[in-house]
C-alpha cells in the first residue's frame, strides 16, 4: 500500500467534510434531492477533484483535461459542491440547487453548469458516454483519462453492460469506472431488489481489471485511482464499498434518505454531526 | 410525369457516398453502427476509415450514448441503423445523451416505413418522425430521393445540433437534381399550381408529382411542395401555399397520427384555415408484403392523393 503524505490526507478529509456540509445544506434549502447517494460518493469525488484529475477550473473546456462523468446523476449535489470548492463557480451558487433559473439542475446539465461533462439522470447512460470520450481521446491522440462514477443500482441497467462489453472490445484503457457500492437503491437493498453479485466476477468476465476498496478511505481511493491509469490494454473498474448517507448518523444505511430532504430538525442535527454551523 | 419513366435510385447509396466524401474532407467525422453496417451502408465508410468507425454490435442504446461521448469531445458523429431501432428503442438515450445537451449527432435511419416490405410490422416503424419531432433541439429531415439525400447529408454535417434523417429501404424515383445545396428548414416548390397544394415528404413527393399530372388531366392545377425538413417547419411556404391555392393535401409514408400532416394541420389551424386532407398510414401497425402492395393497401398511391385533392377542392368555400 502506498503511503500518502499525512497533510494531503488531512486536507482531503477536511474537504470531504466541507462537501458533506454543503450537500446537506443544499438539499435542505432545495427541499428535495438525494442525500444518501450524494454522501456515499463524497470521498471519491474529493479525491478526483482535489488530487487526481488534470483539470483547469479557469478553462473548463480545455481540450486536454481529464473527464469525470457522474452517471448516477442524482448524486450531483456532491459534484456541484466539489466543483464550486475547486473554483469552477461561486460557492454561493450552491444555494440555488433545484431552483428556477439555476445552473444547478436537479440532475446535471452539461450546457448550464461549468465542469459538468455529461448530462445524466436517467440511469445507465454515463458509462457509454465515457467510452465515447475515451475513444475520442484515442482518435485525437490525446492523453486525457476518463472517469465515470456509476451507482450500484445502475448495475441493473442493461446499457451498463453494453458499455462494459464495448470498452473491453475496443481495448479502451484510458477509462476508469468507479462503482459507488452503497448497497441500497430507491426501493430497498440492492440484494433484495435485484441481485448484482458476484459483482467483481461480472466485471472480470467482461474483460475489465477489477479493484475493490473502502470508498471512504483516501489512501485506498488514491492508490486505486493512480493504479487504474497504469492498466494497459483494458479498462479498469474500482468497486468502492461505501455507506449510503455516510457522515450523518440517521441517514447512514437508511433507504428513506435515498431521495428525501431533511426537515429543519434533521438538518440541524446533521450539521451538528458534521461539525458545521446550521 | 409517369413513375415508370423516372430513374429509381438508392438513397442509401447516396448517403454512403456523401459520408465517405465527408470522411475524406474532415477528420472530425466519426461513424457508429450497430451490427447493420452492411445494410445501412456505413460499411463503405468503415472500409476506408476503419479507425473512425465503431461497430458496437446489437446495442443501440450504447451506440447512441457512445455517439454522445464522441460528440462531446468535438466529433461530428453519424449514428446509423434501421429507423425502428434508431428511435423507439433508444428514445431515452437520444433524449438525454444527445438532444438535451444539443450535441452534433446525426442519426441516419434507413428502412423506415411500410416499404421495408417483407420484414413486417416489427421493422416497419411508422411513428419515428412523431417521436423525433417531439424532442426539443432536434431537426427532422425526410429526403425525397437519392440526390436530395446526398445534399442533406452534406448539410447536416455542418449543423450544430442533433439531426434525424429518415429514409426507406427501397429505391426511389429520382425527382430532384444534384445541383445546389440543401437548406435545412426550407421546403421547395417543385411545381406551381393554383387550385390545391400537395405537400409531400420522403418517397411521397414523387407520388404527389404523379398525382399533379393526373389532376392536370382533370383540369386541376396542383402545386407540389417537397417538405423534406419536418422540423423546423417551413411555415412561410406552407401558409403561402394554403392561402394561394385554398386547399391542402399532405402525403407521408408515416402514421397520420402526429406525423408531418398533423404538423401542417396545426400550423394552418393557427394561421390559414383551408380544407385539408392527410394521406398517410392510419393508426395501425403494418404487415408483411411487397412494397407496392403495401402502398396500395394503406392508401399511399398517387390515386389516393388525387382522391384527397378532389375531396379538398369540393369542400372549398363551405
Amino acid at each position: 500500500m502506498v503511503v500518502y503524505d499525512k497533510r494531503l490526507l488531512k486536507k482531503l478529509e477536511r474537504k470531504a467534510n466541507l462537501i458533506r456540509r454543503h450537500v446537506v445544506r443544499m438539499i435542505y434549502l432545495a427541499g428535495s434531492g438525494h442525500p444518501g447517494g450524494s454522501l456515499s460518493a463524497v470521498e471519491v469525488i474529493v479525491a478526483l477533484y482535489f488530487h487526481v484529475l488534470n483539470i483547469d477550473p479557469k478553462d473548463p473546456k480545455w481540450p486536454d483535461r481529464d473527464r469525470f462523468i457522474l452517471s448516477k446523476g442524482h448524486g450531483c449535489p456532491a459534484w456541484y459542491a466539489a466543483l464550486a470548492e475547486r473554483g469552477y463557480f461561486s460557492v454561493k451558487e450552491l444555494d440555488g440547487l433545484r431552483k428556477l433559473g439555476s445552473m444547478l439542475q436537479g440532475h446535471p446539465d452539461m450546457r448550464l453548469c461549468p465542469g459538468v461533462e455529461a448530462s445524466t439522470g436517467s440511469e445507465g447512460q454515463g458509462l457509454s458516454m465515457g467510452v465515447g470520450m475515451a475513444l475520442a481521446a484515442r482518435l485525437d491522440r490525446k492523453l486525457y483519462h476518463v472517469y465515470v462514477m456509476v451507482g450500484d443500482g445502475e448495475m441493473d441497467c442493461g446499457q451498463t453492460w453494453e458499455a462494459a462489453m464495448a470498452a473491453s472490445h475496443f481495448r479502451v484503457d484510458n477509462l476508469t469506472a468507479i462503482v459507488d457500492r452503497n448497497m441500497l437503491q430507491l426501493d430497498g437493498p440492492t440484494a433484495q431488489i435485484m441481485s448484482i453479485e458476484p459483482l467483481a466476477d461480472k466485471w472480470k468476465a467482461f474483460g475489465w481489471e477489477v479493484g475493490e476498496i473502502d470508498g471512504h478511505n483516501f489512501t485506498e481511493i488514491l492508490s486505486a485511482l493512480e493504479r487504474s491509469k497504469e492498466v494497459k490494454g483494458k479498462p479498469n473498474v474500482i468497486i468502492a464499498h461505501t455507506v449510503k448517507g455516510k457522515g450523518v448518523s440517521f441517514m447512514e444505511g437508511a433507504v428513506a434518505f435515498h431521495g428525501k430532504a431533511p426537515d429543519k430538525e434533521q438538518y440541524e442535527q446533521a450539521m451538528k454531526e458534521l461539525g458545521g454551523e446550521p | 410525369m409517369n413513375l415508370n419513366d423516372l430513374k429509381l435510385e438508392s438513397q442509401r447509396t447516396y448517403w454512403a457516398k456523401a459520408l465517405v466524401e465527408l470522411g475524406r474532407e474532415r477528420q472530425d467525422i466519426v461513424v457508429v453502427s450497430a451490427d447493420l453496417s452492411t445494410s445501412v451502408k456505413t460499411s463503405v465508410f468503415a472500409e476506408e476509415f476503419p479507425e473512425r468507425h465503431f461497430n458496437v454490435g446489437i446495442a443501440e442504446q450504447n451506440m447512441m450514448s457512445i455517439a454522445a461521448g464522441l460528440a462531446a469531445c468535438g466529433k461530428t458523429v453519424f449514428a446509423s441503423t434501421f429507423a425502428a431501432f434508431g428511435t423507439g428503442r433508444v428514445y431515452d438515450q437520444i433524449r438525454q445523451s444527445i438532444a438535451y445537451p444539443k450535441l452534433p449527432v446525426n442519426i441516419i435511419a434507413t428502412h423506415a416505413g411500410i416499404t421495408v416490405g417483407g420484414d413486417g410490422a416489427t421493422h416497419q416503424i411508422v411513428e419515428d418522425v412523431a417521436l423525433m419531432r417531439a424532442l426539443p433541439n432536434m431537426t427532422v429531415i425526410v429526403p425525397a430521393d437519392a440526390p436530395e439525400t446526398y445534399k442533406v447529408i452534406k448539410a447536416v454535417a455542418d449543423h450544430k445540433g442533433p439531426v434525424y434523417v429518415r429514409m426507406g429501404r427501397a429505391d426511389v424515383p429520382t425527382i430532384t437534381t444534384d445541383k445546389g445545396k440543401f437548406k435545412i428548414g426550407k421546403a421547395s416548390v417543385l411545381r406551381d399550381g393554383e387550385d390545391v397544394s400537395l405537400i409531400g415528404t420522403g418517397i411521397m413527393v414523387s407520388r404527389c408529382l404523379m398525382a399533379a399530372n393526373i389532376l392536370e388531366k382533370h383540369k386541376i392545377s396542383a402545386r407540389v411542395i417537397d417538405l423534406s425538413t419536418i422540423k423546423p417547419l417551413d411555415t412561410k411556404t406552407i401558409i403561402k401555399a394554403a392561402r394561394e391555392t385554398g386547399g391542402v393535401v399532405t402525403a407521408e409514408e408515416h402514421s397520420v397520427v402526429v406525423g408531418m400532416g398533423s404538423e401542417v394541420a396545426m400550423c394552418l389551424t393557427e394561421t390559414a384555415h383551408v380544407p385539408m386532407k392527410r394521406v398517410g398510414i392510419p393508426d395501425v401497425f403494418g404487415q408483411s408484403g411487397d412494397s407496392d402492395e403495401l402502398m396500395e393497401e394503406y392508401g399511399l398511391t398517387a390515386e389516393d392523393i388525387v382522391e384527397a385533392a378532389h375531396d379538398v377542392i369540393s369542400r372549398k368555400g363551405r
